[in-house]
């Protein structure tokens, strides 16, 4: 699949992994536009739920960072 | 400064930025653009930063600094401009110019830090002439993710390296360059003219001249090159690196610091470890040390797994790194522990270099009219350990002497407290409250949202077409105004933003700008400043995460915009309004234990005005510090319980409730009722708005080395009773022995109980002194006289005191022999035999163990540590804190500790609940979870999950209800909820699904 982009959904907490994005943007850091974030409070509130709705809309691949 | 306490008039002088704070937006494009690269001095010159720049990433406030001495047009007089130029929000002033402000306050705080210890100086140590001897500090940014290196461990040399072939490979280029030049204008190739002379003739003989003498350098600059990357083609990451310990600590030969840094054990095992972890080959680690200091709590732990983890620990004191010819290594001679003289090479060698007062804070106290001690820290009192000389005048951190994070954090909390028990009356006299309209009611209309995409200058418009972006979202649901900015965050877009919220009655705001993270406060604010509840509000970041970091691509990011853009509308459709609660507060604070942590929290809060209860089960006040009569440094510490038990009766605000014990605690932070039963089983019921346990400890009653069994086997302060009573058996004994770590760094306790060592060392002086002849030992493991203590240990072995070091496997043993005398047989490591002493007596220092905070913990619904110990919310930054709200500790029963650091942690802690106990309400978040009761069928499974206590479960009714003032919003528990009755509040299921699905739509 030389073409294949995969869709990535991710799931960042507010206090770290969504901090992390932003100093990755701060400090001009560049990576594939294939992921796209959703902001929580914490990963705690992610459940199996959300993660298998997104695989069901096409997700090629979850990324719970927390 | 002049005036005095309560009224001092301050002058401060504040250098120029050159940057408008108000309006840099930390877009960072004056760092891109400008020329100058200087040596940046955050990450100890191991990488560059510009003229122009912030820092450090994480630095507050977010805005840029001009270095006015490299700046070209500040300071080497050159037309530049270029960051005004390209500044897109005109913030760069170069005309800015230092400023004196003229401050009235009551009080003063100084927290002037340290400096790290300069190696220079010690030229056997190559630091200033091998670059693969680094400090910790350097080490510390040679690991760090945001360091010169990007975390990845290289070493100086290899770095070195790499610059060097960079300016070579230069170098090479603009030889390169002139050449062609010539060959352009002769037509001849400089192979030509090498190999034939007469190519030549065609040039003039000058132009031969230069051509020949290019050629040269250039074969000569090639040769370098091919050399260097050779050297960089074998130099791989380190493989093996030593730290040597007490580098400009310890030590009264070299550089007169004689004390212990208190935290370079620490930290050198720390990067051990984390160096282990970024190495991608395995990784030998060396820690050469005279004692290993891990006295603070869970660190023994730490010690331990690093062992266990393969970090080296070689006890030694390492005089000399010499070179290894032809190599980058290093080489360390030394002497184990038989004595033996061992060689070993290194790739790196990190010197633990230690804490000391900078010449700036010296030069500050001598302003401020400060005493220092004889090691320029400030002086200050075991009692008041956070007040300076100059009252009004309060000292925390390192400038104080040398500390680690979690003291540091104590300190200040205590030095807060300190200053506004002398403040109390003007607490709230410069408040100015804000007020906002009536919030209108949206719930019954259909959404209508506004959506505002920000250009942020060129930051998101120089990468996405912002105006698609604009036309994009015109076209979703709902959406019924759509607007460009330059710059959303602006003062007079946020005017805008309300007057068209009004105009357009929008009812749900999306912004399309930075992040949320730094911004959201900012739109919810100007929400109610338009009568919008401030929840319904939602960003899309398109800068932080979109813009900037698709540079290159802005077809795939103008897309992305797209996406989170829809993503946010389809939220923003959802999204309700939320209320915040206010709560009141019940303006007082519940002490449980009267010893000398809880009577000086009781003292800090009842001098700031709160009444506090003060509960102790004994029949008096002052528990284990009765029994001691001195600090280590001499202090009479009778007279001073006297006094405070003195104070704490007479305060007005404290009362003390003795024979008295906690039996049942209901309710919150702000809200408590807790039963106080006596002696005779009467009971009491008090309100109370907050908690602070400081139940304490007690030493371990050993029955190790015959103690029990053996009349002259004692252990701690019988020792100093027999001091205070001139027994015989000390003025006319002839042996007496310490044992040290009874019970404790054991595996059964693997902690260390911190206050031993200094004990008896303490002790052992005064034996020494009231009668010289005796022979005093002390049998250690480690000896751990942190910070100033170490005065104590040079002042012991100077008196002749014998310190035996034995090992875990090896304790010494104690017998009886047949006329009632004793014998103690231990291996010295240092004559590698066993010997065997006949003290008049044993003092045992056995283990400090937690008391009372089993019972507490249950009540409180707090944490204990796998020791017994309260479990802070944070080790290092919220020492004092519960993760639950509203309880607080002190004193012994958090952790071993010494008299300072015990008052400190207990005015720490009566400042941090005076945090809560000075509002007039508590204020909930509107992001916490609900439970539907309908749905919930009372599984608890929420209960369990919930790290903040703020679950209750309902007997009568089988449901579970959640205290808002408690929840922090994580929704651990709408996530374990398996009839989905428990939802996080404005990250609702269906409002993540929308996002969820809009993210994965086509």
């Amino acid at each position: 699949m030389p073409d294949f982009e995969p869709k990535i959904l991710a799931f960042l907490c507010n206090w770290c992994a969504y901090a992390g994005a932003d100093l990755a943007g701060v400090s001009r850091l560049q990576y594939p536009p294939n992921v796209r974030n959703i902001r929580v409070m914490c990963s705690a509130t992610i459940s199996p739920h959300h993660i298998l709705k997104a695989f069901q809309r096409g997700a090629d691949g979850v990324f719970v960072g927390g | 400064m002049s005036g005095s306490e309560g009224n001092f008039q301050v002058r401060l002088r504040q250098k120029p930025r050159y940057v408008n704070m108000d309006r840099c937006t930390a877009c960072g494009s004056c760092v891109e653009k400008c020329p100058t690269a200087v040596p940046d001095e955050y990450n100890t010159g191991l990488g560059d930063r510009k003229a122009i720049y912030k820092p450090y990433a994480q630095a507050i406030p977010s805005a840029y600094v001009i270095d006015p001495v490299h700046c070209r047009q500040l300071g080497q007089g050159k037309k530049c401009g270029i960051c005004a130029k390209v500044c897109p929000a005109d913030a760069v002033d170069y005309e800015q110019t230092e400023t004196m402000l003229q401050l009235e306050v009551g009080a003063i705080i100084v927290a002037g830090g340290f400096q790290a210890f300069d190696p220079s100086r010690f030229d056997t140590y190559l630091y200033a002439n091998h670059p693969n001897v680094v400090t910790a500090v350097e080490f510390e940014r040679l690991l760090s993710a945001g360091g010169p290196t990007a975390g990845h461990l290289i070493q100086p040399s290899v770095m070195g390296l790499r610059s060097d072939i960079a300016s070579q490979e230069k170098q090479l280029q603009k030889l390169a360059s002139q050449l062609q030049q010539l060959e352009a204008k002769h037509g001849v190739h400089t192979a030509q003219i090498l190999e034939n002379d007469e190519a030549a003739t065609a040039s003039g003989k000058a132009d031969l001249e230069r051509w020949l003498s290019l050629a040269d350098k250039a074969k000569d600059a090639e040769s370098k090159l091919t050399a260097l990357k050779e050297r960089e083609s074998i130099a791989g990451e380190p493989r093996k690196i030593a730290w040597l310990q007490c580098v400009g600590s310890r030590d009264i030969h070299h550089c007169d610091n004689g004390y212990c840094s208190a935290v370079c054990c620490m930290y050198a095992i720390k990067e051990a470890i984390i160096a282990g972890e970024h190495s991608k080959e395995p990784l030998d680690t060396a820690i050469f040390f005279m004692d290993i200091r891990t006295y603070g709590k869970d660190f023994e732990r730490y010690y331990n797994d690093a062992k266990a983890k393969g970090v080296r620990f070689l006890r030694s004191r390492v005089h000399t790194i010499d070179r290894v010819p032809d190599s980058d290594a290093l080489e360390l001679t030394y002497a184990d522990e038989t004595g033996t003289i061992k060689t070993e090479s290194f790739d790196m060698v990190v010197l633990s270099v230690g804490l000391e007062a900078s010449a700036s804070t010296r030069d500050l106290s001598e302003r401020l009219g400060i005493a220092l001690d004889g090691y320029h820290f400030a002086a200050t009192s075991s009692f008041t350990p956070v007040q300076t000389s100059v009252p009004g005048i309060y000292a925390c951190g390192a400038f104080q002497g040398p500390k680690d994070i979690p003291y540091s954090v104590m300190e200040a909390s205590a030095a807060a407290c300190a200053a506004s028990r002398k403040l109390a009356p003007a607490r709230g006299a410069l408040v100015q409250e804000r007020t906002f309209p009536q919030e209108v009611d949206v719930s019954a209309e259909k959404p209508r949202i506004g959506v505002f995409v920000c250009n942020c200058g060129v930051n998101i418009a120089g990468v996405v077409r912002v105006p698609e972006v604009v036309e994009y979202a015109k076209t979703l649901p709902h959406v019924v105004y759509t607007q460009e900015n330059l710059f959303s965050c602006s003062q007079d877009a946020q005017d805008r933003l309300r007057e068209i919220i009004a105009q357009q009655r929008l009812n749900r705001v999306v912004v399309a700008a930075c992040s949320p993270r730094t911004h959201e406060p900012l739109f919810q604010e100007t929400l109610r400043a338009a009568g919008l509840n401030k929840y319904l509000f939602e960003m899309a970041n398109i800068r932080d995460q979109d813009s900037w970091v698709h540079q290159n691509n802005p077809d795939a990011a103008t897309i992305k915009a797209k996406d989170l853009v829809r993503m946010a509308v389809a939220k923003a459709s959802l999204l309700e309004p939320l209320r915040e609660e206010r709560l009141g507060i019940t303006r007082s604070a519940l002490v449980v234990g009267g010893g000398l942590a809880g009577m000086n929290a009781a003292l800090g809060l009842a001098e700031q005005g709160f009444p506090v209860d003060l509960i102790e089960r004994g029949l008096e006040l002052g528990g284990e510090a009765r029994l001691i009569h001195r600090t280590w440094n001499g202090e009479d510490v009778q007279g001073y319980l006297v006094d405070l038990i003195g104070s704490v009766r007479t305060n007005a605000n404290i009362t003390v409730h003795l024979e008295t014990r906690l039996t049942d605690v209901k309710g919150f932070v702000g809200n408590f009722q807790s039963v106080l039963t006596g002696s005779d089983g009467t009971t009491k019921t008090v309100a109370h708005g907050v908690a602070v346990l400081a139940t304490g400890g007690q030493p371990l009653v050993s029955e190790e080395y015959l103690h029990g069994r053996h009349p002259r086997v004692i252990q701690w302060h019988e020792v100093d009773e027999l001091i205070a009573g001139k027994d015989p058996l000390i003025t006319e004994g002839a042996c007496a022995v310490f044992i040290q770590c009874v019970g404790s760094r054991e595996p059964q306790r693997p902690y260390c109980s911190k206050v031993c060592c200094t004990h008896s060392v303490a002790s052992a002086i005064r034996l020494k002194e009231l009668n010289p002849d005796m022979d005093v030992f002390i049998l250690y493991r480690d000896i751990r006289t942190y910070g100033r203590r170490e005065d104590l240990y040079q002042k012991a072995r100077s008196l002749g005191v014998l310190f035996i070091r034995f090992p875990l496997e090896e304790k010494p043993k104690v017998e009886a022999d047949g006329d009632g005398g004793l014998r103690v047989i231990v291996r010295d490591q240092v004559l590698g035999r066993t010997i065997a002493l006949r003290p008049d007596f044993i003092n045992l220092a056995t283990a400090i163990l937690p008391s009372g905070a089993e019972e507490l913990a249950n009540l409180f619904k707090v944490p204990l540590n796998s020791d017994r110990f309260f479990l802070e919310a944070h080790a290092k930054l919220r020492p004092v804190d519960f993760a639950t709200e509203g309880v607080f500790v002190c004193g012994l029963a958090h952790y071993p500790k010494p008299i300072e650091e015990s008052i400190a942690q207990a005015l720490a802690a009566a400042s941090r609940a005076a945090t809560v106990l000075s509002q007039e309400y508590l204020e909930t978040s509107g992001l916490v979870a609900g439970i539907d009761p309908e749905r919930c069928v009372g599984c608890k499974g929420c209960l369990d999950v919930c790290p903040f206590g703020a679950i209750n479960y309902f007997e009568d009714r089988h449901i579970c209800q959640v205290n808002k003032a408690l929840c922090k919003g994580c929704g651990g528990c709408a996530a374990t909820c398996p009839s989905g009755s428990v939802q996080l509040m404005g990250f609702r299921p269906q409002q993540l699904y929308a996002q969820i699905d809009e993210a994965l739509a086509e």
